[in-house]
C-alpha cells in the first residue's frame, strides 16, 4: 500500500515554473529541469514533478494514461478494467533511469489507449466524460493503483524527490514538448509520497502549485457532488477538478474560472472598480459558486492542451513572475528561474493578485499539434 | 575582490565574502542566490544578475548595489545600511526593517514596507521610483515610504495601501490620492514644507539614478500618517 497522509506537520515552502511556445515549437525537457534546479531551496526533496504536452506526437489521437502501481495485483485488476473500457493500443513500463536519491518507486506503467466504441456509446457520455469517469473510477474503486496522467499527447512525471533528480529519474531529456510545466515540493501538512507530488491531472489539465488552500473542505464538498473524488487529501487534487468542472463541464472560459476561483473582494465590487457588466457578473460568480472560491495563499499553473494559465490568490501572499520572449511565454516563483531558461527576456513582470496570465496555442501551431 | 558567482551555491558565496578581508566586491553572474551579504557590517557589494530572496536580509551597515532586478523581501529585517536595485524588486521589500535605506529604480511588488519600524535615530527609508503593488506599508509602525510613480500613469500603489499603519509616513508623488484606504490612516496633500522633509532622500535617489530633485519635488504629493484620533492602543483595553 502507498503511504498516503500521515499526521506529521512540515512547513512550507515550494517552487513552480514553466514555459510555452506559441507556434507549437517543442523544447527538450532539460530545460524546464534547469528552471527549477536554481530554485532548490524552495523544495525539501519530498516531491517533484513535471508536465509536458506535445511529447506524444505518434500517438497524438490516444490518452496517455501513466500509472502507478503498488503491486502486480492492482496492475493485474487495472489491466483487466482497462480491457473491459479501452482498446489499448500500446503498453509500456515508463524509462527510467536510476538515481541515488529517487527510492521506492511504486510500478510505473504508460498505456495509449482509445475508447471503445460500444462502451462509450453505450454510456451515452461525450468522449471525454468517460474517460475522466475511468479515471475517477480506477483511482477510487483500484487499491493500489493511481491513474495520474490522463490526457492526450501530453504527460505527467513525479515522484518523490527533489525535481531535479525526478526529471533525470524520468529521462525527461528524452521528450520534447511546445509547453512544460514543473513543481518542486516543500509538503506542508503531510510527509510527501508518489502520489502527493504534483502535477495533480485529470485528462490533459495540470496542476502546479505553492501554497495551502484553507478553503480545501468546502471545496471538496461541493466538488464531489458532481462525480469527482478527491481521494489523494492534498489541497492541490481539488483545484484541478474545479478546473475541470468550470472549464470543461460548463464551458467557462478560463478569464471567469479564474473570477470564480479568486474573486474580487466584496469591498472592491462596492467601489466601483470594475465596469457595471463586470461587476454584475462577479457578484453572479461569488452568489453561485461560492464554495469554489479559493482562499489562503496560492500561486499556480494551470496546463491544458491549449495553453497555460498562471493565477495567484488575490492577496499575492506567494510570489510569481511572468516574462515574454518573441512567442515564448514564461512563468515561475522566481525571476532567475526564468532567466536560465531565458537570459535575454524582451518584458518581465509581476501579475497582480487575482489576475490571469493566459498563452495559448496560435490557431495554426493549434491545428499542428492535433488540438 | 571580483567573484564570479556562476555555479557557486549561496552558501559558499557568502562564506567567500564574509570571511574576506577585502570590504569591497564585484559578484558577477549572480543567479537566484539568497541571502547575499545577510548580517553584513562594513562591506560594499556590487552585483550583477539576479540576486535570490532575502537580498541584505539583516543588513548591518553594508551597502549593496545590485545592477540588475533583485526578488523578494530584499532588506528583510534590516538594521542598518543601504540596498540600490537598478531594476526593479519583488514582494515584501523592507520586511520588518527598523533602520538603513533601500532605493528602488523601477517597480516594486505588494507589502512594501511591511511592519517596518523605528526607535529614536534608528528611522528607516524605503524609495521606490516606479509603481508598488497592493498593501504598500501594511502594519507600518515607522520609518518612512517614498513612492514616486515616474513614468507611470494614474496613482503608483495598489489597493489596501496602509493597512494596519499605525507609525511613520508614506509620501506618494501623485495627482490623485491612493483609493479605499481603512480609516486609521490620514491622507492629505504635501505641503511644501513637509515635501522638504524628503528632499534629501530624494536627493540620495537622484544620485543614484539620475533624475532631478526639484523636477520631483514640484509634483503634487499625498503624505500618509496614521490617524491619531483612531489610535490602535486602546483597542482592546485602557492602560
Amino acid at each position: 500500500m502507498l503511504q498516503k497522509e500521515g499526521e506529521t506537520r512540515i512547513p512550507a515552502g515550494c517552487a513552480i515554473s514553466g514555459f510555452i511556445n506559441r507556434s507549437g515549437r517543442r523544447t527538450s525537457g532539460s530545460v524546464i529541469v534547469n528552471s527549477i534546479a536554481c530554485m532548490h531551496e524552495r523544495s525539501n526533496g519530498l516531491g517533484g514533478g513535471y508536465a509536458g504536452y506535445g511529447i506524444y506526437p505518434e500517438y497524438k489521437n490516444q490518452y496517455a494514461f501513466h500509472v502507478f502501481y503498488d503491486s502486480s495485483e492492482a496492475r493485474v485488476k487495472t489491466e483487466a478494467f482497462l480491457d473491459r473500457h479501452f482498446d489499448v493500443v500500446n503498453l509500456s513500463r515508463i524509462p527510467i533511469r536510476k538515481n541515488p536519491n529517487i527510492t521506492d518507486e511504486p510500478l510505473i506503467w504508460r498505456y495509449f489507449v482509445n475508447p471503445l466504441p460500444t462502451k462509450l456509446a453505450d454510456s451515452q457520455l461525450d468522449e471525454r466524460t468517460f474517460v475522466a469517469r475511468c479515471v475517477i473510477r480506477i483511482n477510487d474503486r483500484i487499491d493500489g493503483a493511481y491513474v495520474f496522467s490522463s490526457g492526450k499527447n501530453m504527460g505527467v512525471f513525479k515522484a518523490v524527490g527533489y525535481p531535479e533528480d525526478v526529471g533525470d529519474f524520468y529521462r525527461l531529456e528524452e521528450y520534447s514538448g511546445y509547453a512544460w510545466t514543473v513543481h518542486g515540493r516543500y509538503p506542508t501538512n503531510t510527509p510527501g509520497w508518489w502520489g502527493g507530488a504534483h502535477p495533480f491531472s485529470l485528462l490533459d489539465y495540470t496542476i502546479v502549485h505553492n501554497g495551502e488552500i484553507s478553503s480545501y473542505d468546502a471545496n471538496r464538498r461541493f466538488i464531489e457532488m458532481f462525480g469527482y473524488k478527491c481521494n489523494l487529501l492534498t489541497d492541490t487534487e481539488v483545484i484541478t477538478y474545479i478546473i475541470d468542472y468550470l472549464h470543461r463541464r460548463l464551458g467557462m472560459p478560463l478569464e471567469d474560472v479564474a473570477k470564480v476561483i479568486a474573486s474580487p473582494f466584496w469591498s472592491e465590487l462596492e467601489s466601483g472598480k470594475f465596469s457595471p457588466e463586470d461587476t454584475e457578473k462577479y457578484r453572479h460568480f461569488r452568489n453561485v459558486y461560492s464554495s469554489l472560491l479559493i482562499t489562503g495563499p496560492f500561486s499556480i499553473i494551470l496546463g491544458y492542451n491549449n495553453g497555460l494559465m498562471a493565477l495567484n490568490d488575490r492577496l499575492k501572499l506567494r510570489s510569481m513572475v511572468c516574462a515574454e520572449k518573441g512567442d515564448t511565454m514564461y512563468i515561475s516563483s522566481e525571476e532567475c528561474s526564468i532567466r536560465t531558461m531565458c537570459p535575454d527576456v524582451d518584458r518581465i513582470w509581476s501579475p497582480r493578485g487575482g489576475e490571469p496570465v493566459i498563452a495559448e496555442l496560435d490557431k495554426y501551431a493549434a491545428e499542428r499539434v492535433g488540438r | 575582490m571580483k567573484i564570479d558567482a556562476k555555479n557557486i551555491g549561496y552558501s559558499e558565496l557568502n562564506k567567500i565574502m564574509r570571511e574576506s578581508d577585502e570590504s569591497r566586491f564585484e559578484v558577477e553572474n549572480v543567479l537566484g542566490q539568497r541571502y547575499i551579504g545577510a548580517g553584513t557590517t562594513g562591506k560594499e557589494i556590487l552585483i550583477t544578475g539576479t540576486p535570490g530572496n532575502a537580498l541584505g536580509a539583516y543588513l548591518n551597515g553594508s551597502k549593496i548595489v545590485v545592477y540588475g532586478n533583485a526578488q523578494d523581501a530584499i532588506g528583510d529585517t534590516m538594521n542598518d545600511g543601504a540596498i540600490i536595485v537598478h531594476g526593479n524588486c519583488g514582494d515584501t521589500a523592507g520586511y520588518a526593517m527598523r533602520s538603513g535605506e533601500i532605493y528602488v529604480e523601477g517597480n516594486a511588488g505588494y507589502r512594501v514596507g511591511i511592519h517596518m519600524k523605528s526607535y529614536k535615530e534608528l528611522y528607516p527609508i524605503i524609495v521606490i521610483g516606479g509603481k508598488v503593488g497592493d498593501f504598500l506599508g501594511e502594519y507600518q509602525a515607522g520609518g518612512i515610504i517614498i513612492v514616486l510613480g515616474i513614468g507611470t500613469e494614474g496613482c503608483p500603489v495598489g489597493s489596501f495601501c496602509g493597512t494596519g499603519m499605525h507609525g511613520g509616513e508614506m509620501f506618494i508623488r501623485s495627482e490623485e490620492a491612493p483609493k479605499g484606504l481603512p480609516k486609521q490612516v490620514c491622507c492629505t496633500e504635501a505641503t511644501a514644507e513637509e515635501k522638504e522633509q524628503i528632499r534629501r532622500y530624494i536627493d540620495r535617489f537622484v544620485k543614484h539614478f539620475k533624475h532631478n530633485t526639484d523636477e520631483l519635488l514640484s509634483s503634487k504629493f499625498y503624505k500618509l500618517i496614521p490617524n491619531s484620533a483612531n489610535p490602535y492602543k486602546q483597542l482592546y483595553v485602557n492602560n
